[in-house]
């Protein structure tokens, strides 16, 4: 157990370091996040407002899933090479399929009556998808977003392996900052994972309009 | 007396895809398929058995104490839902100074993964039977085990196939994280292929975890099926 203890006068004495990598770790991580948004978004909303492609878009999360972070990075080291482009295309990659599927459901699911009483005011298609799937899609596609930051941030910790920094970087090289150094960055990612959360979910539950608050979703 | 000629082993001649390290050289990896693939593959199957079966039996258990007692969802979903956050490598690294690099520090955290979805999965599965349905046993005179085990659980069992399946497939993910701790499933080979990369290795090991979890995925579905024959009558008639 003085290992742990080890590890505390290990953050006391480096602190520099561990905001230095924690600083690294979190734009690896938003930059990755930031593009698979930008990607899965539109994506799911439109293929949700327009019902395709439910297979796909069910089956992407499915498939999603069964990449491995670290056999990801392998394979990239052939297509770009070491560093941050390998690890932050990997952290897109595994990013876009949750979130995708997420908002595929998220619209997907919004009941018919709503959107057709939506119709039957006037509204075009773009107003139906922004004032009424989009809001009451809110909840269900945060909950999409929240899962992915986590996955991100808990995998971006492998990206050490190939140079990416982060704090992967003081988890991986044992040999350089002793057991401390390892269990005192594998302590500030796990802080990390759960701030990101407890963020998150603050956010979730701003953003979900008024009349959906009353039933609470599942942890 | 002349010197014996020197003894050179003959190891054969590299291929020309082996030696211009190209992406995926068949030869290679059917030559070391026994050597490296096959046992790395039997262990990443051998760990992640152990941590999901291991992992649905104590959600199982959980799952039944919270359907009886309805206040003790909350607190275990909770313990849950945080193993489920901590990121792999730091809960690997975080139980090393307890429990060594062995086998037993990369199950514990592996069954701290599969607990959330699957204790989710189990106790919705029980919740959503059909009060009717649940009623209907009561009338029959169905002791409360009774319900539970001939009605509540068999109507459970797509949504806990579900949870399997999801939870499975995470865990093979997972697995090839474990070799930064100890030495043995797929991704070991790519671990070791990092080192000077040598294509063939890594691309072979990652392929392999994802084939395996896609067929886990699809030997659940058919369990599933043959556990569930009246959802399949119903479709047909």
């Amino acid at each position: 157990m003085t290992v742990f203890l080890d590890s505390l006068s290990f953050m006391a004495a480096h602190l520099p370091l561990l905001l230095a990598k924690t600083a690294e770790h979190l734009l690896l991580c938003a930059a990755a996040i930031g593009t698979a948004l930008v990607i899965a978004v539109p994506l799911g909303l439109w293929l949700g407002h327009t019902h395709r492609a439910d297979f796909l878009a069910v089956s992407i999360s499915n498939l999603g899933r069964a990449l491995p972070t670290l056999a990801l990075i392998a394979i990239l080291i052939g297509i770009v090479g070491l560093g941050f482009a390998n690890v932050f295309t990997a952290l897109v990659i595994i990013c876009v399929p949750p979130v995708l599927t997420n908002a595929y459901l998220a619209v997907d699911q919004v009941q018919d009556d709503l959107v057709r009483a939506g119709r039957g005011m006037g509204l075009t298609g773009s107003q139906v998808l922004f004032r009424i799937e989009l809001p009451l899609a809110l909840p269900l596609l945060f909950a999409g977003v929240r899962t992915a930051v986590i996955y991100v941030i808990g995998s971006a910790t492998i990206g050490g392996v190939v140079g990416a920094g982060g704090l992967g970087d003081l988890i991986l090289q044992e040999a350089y900052y002793g057991l401390p150094g390892v269990i005192a960055a594998a302590l500030w990612v796990a802080a990390l994972a759960i701030l990101a959360d407890v963020l998150l979910y603050v956010l979730q539950r701003a953003v979900t309009p008024s009349g959906l608050r009353a039933r609470p979703a599942l942890p | 007396m002349s010197a014996p000629p020197p003894v050179i082993p003959d190891y054969g001649e590299p291929s020309e895809c082996v030696r211009a390290n190209g992406p995926f050289c068949l030869d290679w990896f059917l030559h070391e398929w026994s050597d490296i693939f096959a046992p790395a593959l039997v262990q990443h199957i051998e760990l992640t058995v152990v941590a999901v079966a291991v992992g649905f039996v104590l959600a199982f258990l959980a799952a039944l104490a919270a359907h009886r007692y309805r206040w003790t969802a909350g607190p275990i979903g909770g313990i849950a839902a945080f193993l489920y956050i901590l990121p792999p490598l730091a809960l690997f690294e975080l139980l090393v100074p307890l429990t060594g690099l062995t086998v037993l520090t990369v199950e514990i955290a592996l069954v701290g993964y599969t607990l959330l979805v699957l204790f989710r999965n189990i106790l919705t599965g029980l919740r959503d039977v059909p009060p009717a349905a649940r009623r209907a046993g009561v009338g029959m005179g169905l002791t409360r085990a009774q319900v539970l085990w001939r009605i509540e659980i068999p109507m459970a069992v797509p949504a806990i196939i579900g949870g399997l399946r999801v939870v499975t497939v995470l865990t093979i993910s997972l697995v090839t994280v474990a070799a930064f701790v100890i030495d043995a499933g797929l991704g070991s080979p790519i671990l070791k292929a990092l080192q000077s990369p040598f294509t063939t290795q890594f691309v072979a090991s990652g392929a392999l975890a994802i084939l395996l979890a896609l067929a886990a995925d699809g030997a659940f579905v058919l369990l599933g099926r043959l556990l569930t024959p009246w959802a399949r009558a119903r479709r047909v008639a």
